[in-house]
């Protein structure tokens, strides 16, 4: 059973890593296809993805998924090492992708609980004849790459016949790594990564050749050394220095390769001084690892992943902290005492976690980004298939949203841009005829807007036909008034209802007549809403208002009697104290009341909830307007206490499921560790 | 988390298998499966939530977690008394229904094999449908508590009410 609960948290990692390693792998090939080159750069990161996804699935015990990751591995071995000219790169664009694409739908499967039972053959032969193909083509390539793989052998063949004037001198470096410093051969291999990054050799030669790719050259290495061999313009002291910046080294051999002659006594010297300088660096080697983690750490090495429910026990945790504070320093057996120092100290403790707080919370915000770069990959596919040529342009991605919200936008989003492209963006003619440019734009866009995130989805195709869908909407039954009153934006909301859907033919990527209701519905669950514009033949705007936070709103706190009760900021539009002769009465005894010449129904919540209290006069209390979907009405309350930023939590199951309370939508906890019930104003609405 | 707290649970069961945690309200010695409880706390200041039926006094926060608060007195229709420092919430977790219980006293806890509990005697009157059975322990008598039916048998009620 223990072995199972591992297996399963194992998966989940394995999951999360190969999600996170495959999409940045999509992002790498659809950058270099646009580019319509692959740079060396991409095509090591794209060979270090697929490695590491190899890996991780072999552990898996995933077969298919690791022969898959290993075949492409092998195609980008070979490019990385050949460098071959003649690659087509669209076709292996296609190929990457189309592996990506069977990774993702067997992570899918594991994730749904299945196994990953997909059969890649095919695929792998795909590879494998392209890489075939390639090898054929850059037959010339290959070799020249042969003959540059040094064995020991032929490094004397090398240092003998190279020519002695290109001014280039050569040095041999033997690097010896501390004892049980594990993974030797990738220590090894930063070594020459970093010459290379630095561009402070020509040409390297190593040995092991096969870092990477056998655990022999861990032994090897620990055996021997590992051998360098550079040529470079730089310096002895320059090239000294750096293999002396080697983490985890314990004993350095360097020498210049002198032509032939006069070399004895020099090595001797620069040994000797080698492994001077190596003592003495090693008693430094402590700071300068900190210095190296801190400067050098790239953006990936800078991130952790952490469990959600590791984050929201976390929060809780310092909802805890700040009751426990609360209750340390407004004891009641401090009432009455004069304690300046301890005030002052109790000051400095609510300042930390206030910090706490405010950090803990910013941590369950994510940007956009991995949303947004998403629909790169739809918009490049559907054009593709289309035929259609579209560019997505992506805007204020670097924004950032509560956890919880990102999940339920990426729907939304890829149906929007679908349904841009599919309706939206014309055909290359017809765009020529309008003259417009060829290439149709898709602008994705986020950015604040108080507590709301907008997120605009803008194309510039022919816009929305509103006769088309006065006239579907007829046939559907949807119009709920004369077709004369409805206003433009009016018409084109219609489209959002559900059962409509404009295309008349039913294609993959859309017009299967679930449509834009599904937008809507998705928006809803996470309280944001979707406005639609569009001129004809300029093009459509969707904007998509989002709440930033499911779980933090700002909340104004009134009592009612004992209770209180946190109305969401968002829903207020003011607060007013009751004038004279500004309450009216209906015959049945409803009570509204007049602001600015527009009447607006009262709801006591003392009596609404049958609380006891003493303000049961209007006059002394307090009048709070809310507005829900355009409808306003006036709570009357005590007081008002303050506004704060809140934690919403939910209201326990039992009162979910056996109890509904009306307009109750969930629960926050005050600084003082009691209980305030956030008021659902929709609810409110339905009374 | 989840699964090891899941997997744990499993082991236990064995362990708490046959366990009750007594409690009295009255003279009245109840049992409850233990494999339910999480903790015993002691009475803490409960916020009022509106139109709720009279035995659920309110919710607390228990470290950072809201729980609601029954009052099983009440539930069994029996009069109000006032908390003191010996009143006791039994805080259960069954079928991912946190609750708390508020009860007059908790006393210890049993071990009652199954062949010493006795179904409930077929009087289907008073509260007697949430006794689950009666265990023998020596000379006395326990009832014991049918976790599930407290937590969720409303319905009959609310139809009695009407």
């Amino acid at each position: 059973m223990a072995e199972d609960f591992m297996d399963e948290s194992m998966l989940e990692i394995f999951l999360f890593e190969t999600e996170q390693n495959i999409e940045q792998l999509e992002n790498i090939v659809l950058i270099s296809e646009k580019a319509n080159t692959y740079s060396e750069e991409s095509i090591r990161e794209i060979f270090r993805i697929m490695h590491t996804i190899k890996g991780s699935a072999a552990m898996m015990m995933l077969n298919n998924l690791s022969t898959l990751a290993h075949r492409m591995e092998d195609l980008f071995y070979f490019l990385r090492e050949a460098k071959p000219h003649n690659v087509d790169y669209s076709a292996l664009s296609d190929l990457i992708l189309d592996g990506i694409d069977f990774i993702k739908s067997e992570l899918e499967k594991l994730q749904t609980g299945g196994k990953a039972d997909g059969d890649a053959a095919a695929l792998n032969d795909k590879i494998q004849n392209f890489l075939a193909q390639l090898k054929e083509e850059n037959a010339a390539a290959v070799e020249s790459a042969a003959s540059k793989e040094v064995s020991p052998v032929a490094e004397k063949k090398i240092i003998q016949s190279r020519q002695k004037d290109d001014g280039l001198s050569g040095f041999e470096a033997i690097i010896h790594f501390e004892d049980g410093c594990e993974m030797e051969n990738i220590r090894a291999f930063s070594v020459i990564h970093n010459l290379q990054e630095k561009k402070l050799a020509q040409e390297i030669y190593y040995e092991p050749e096969d870092l990477l790719d056998s655990d022999a050259s861990i032994e090897t290495i620990r055996k021997n050394g590992f051998k360098v061999i550079v040529y470079t313009d730089k310096s002895f002291e320059e090239m000294q220095q750096f293999f002396l910046d080697t983490l985890f080294l314990q004993e350095l051999e360097f020498r210049r390769l002198e032509t032939a002659e006069n070399t004895e006594s020099s090595e001797e010297k620069a040994k000797a001084a080698g492994i001077e300088t190596a003592e003495r660096d090693k008693q430094q080697s402590a700071p300068k690892e900190q210095e190296k983690y801190a400067t050098g750490a790239t953006a990936a090495q800078s991130m952790i992943s952490v469990h959600v429910a590791k984050l929201d026990k976390l929060m809780d945790l310092v909802g805890e902290l700040v009751i426990a504070e609360a209750m340390v320093t407004q004891n009641p057996d401090l009432a009455g005492l004069e304690l300046p120092s301890f005030q002052q100290a109790a000051r400095q403790l609510h300042k930390i976690t206030n910090e706490i707080q405010e950090t803990v919370m910013s941590v369950r915000m994510v940007p956009l980004t991995t949303t947004f770069l998403k629909m790169q990959r739809i918009v490049r596919d559907m054009g593709k298939k289309l035929n259609k040529e579209v560019k997505l342009q992506l805007i204020g991605e670097e924004t950032e949203v509560d956890k919880n919200v990102i999940e339920h936008l990426s729907d939304p989003l890829m149906h929007l841009i679908r349904n841009a492209i599919d309706h939206g963006i014309e055909t290359a003619e017809e765009r020529v005829q309008k003259g417009k440019p060829v290439a149709g734009t898709i602008i994705l866009e986020a950015k604040h807007a108080g507590s709301f995130v907008l997120v605009i989805v803008k194309d510039d195709g022919r816009g929305l036909d509103k006769d088309k869908i006065l006239q579907k909407a007829r046939r559907q039954d949807l119009l709920t008034k004369p077709e004369a009153e409805y206003t433009d934006k009016e018409i084109y909301s219609l489209i959002f209802l559900p059962g409509f859907s404009t295309n008349e033919k039913v294609t993959e990527y859309s017009g299967r007549g679930v449509g834009m209701d599904v937008v809507v519905k998705n928006l809803e669950a996470i309280g944001g809403t979707v406005f639609v514009d569009s001129q004809k033949d300029q093009g459509t705007v969707f904007t998509l208002k989002i709440p930033l936070t499911l779980s933090i709103i700002e909340g104004m706190n009134i009592n009612v009697g004992k209770a209180r009760f946190t109305i969401p900021v968002t829903s207020i539009r003011e607060s007013v104290r009751l004038a004279k002769n500004k309450l009216v009465k209906d015959p049945d005894g409803n009570e509204m009341i007049m602001v600015r010449g527009e009447c607006y129904p009262i709801i006591r919540l003392h009596e609404f909830y049958a609380l006891p209290t003493e303000v049961t006069d209007l006059a002394e209390g307090i009048f709070v307007m809310v507005e829900h979907d355009d409808k306003r009405l006036c709570l009357f309350a005590d007081e008002i206490l303050g506004q704060q930023e809140v934690v919403v939590k939910s209201l326990p199951n039992y009162l979910q499921k056996h109890h509904k309370i009306r307009g109750i939508g969930g629960c926050t906890l005050l600084g003082d560790g009691s209980i305030s019930l956030i008021l659902d104003i929709g609810g409110f609405m339905q009374n | 988390m989840n699964e090891l707290e899941q997997q744990n649970m499993a082991e236990q069961e064995d362990t708490l298998k046959g366990k009750y945690l007594t409690f009295y309200i009255e003279d009245d010695c109840y049992a409850i499966a233990i494999k339910y409880v999480t903790e015993i706390i002691g009475v803490q200041p409960i916020t009022e939530v509106p139109e709720l039926p009279e035995y659920i006094r309110g919710i607390i926060n228990l470290r950072g977690k809201i729980i609601p608060i029954m009052d099983v007195r009440l539930r069994f229709k029996k009069p109000f008394l006032e908390y003191t420092d010996r009143t006791c919430v039994i805080i259960v977790e069954m079928n991912d229904i946190d609750m708390g219980l508020v009860v007059d006293r908790v006393a210890e806890v049993l071990y009652i094999p199954d062949e010493d509990i006795a179904p409930p005697p077929e009087i289907s009157k008073g509260h007697n449908r949430y006794i689950q059975g009666i265990g023998k322990v020596g000379e006395d008598v326990k009832l014991i508590l049918d976790c599930n039916k407290i937590l969720t048998d409303d319905e009959i009620e609310q139809l009695a009410q009407l």
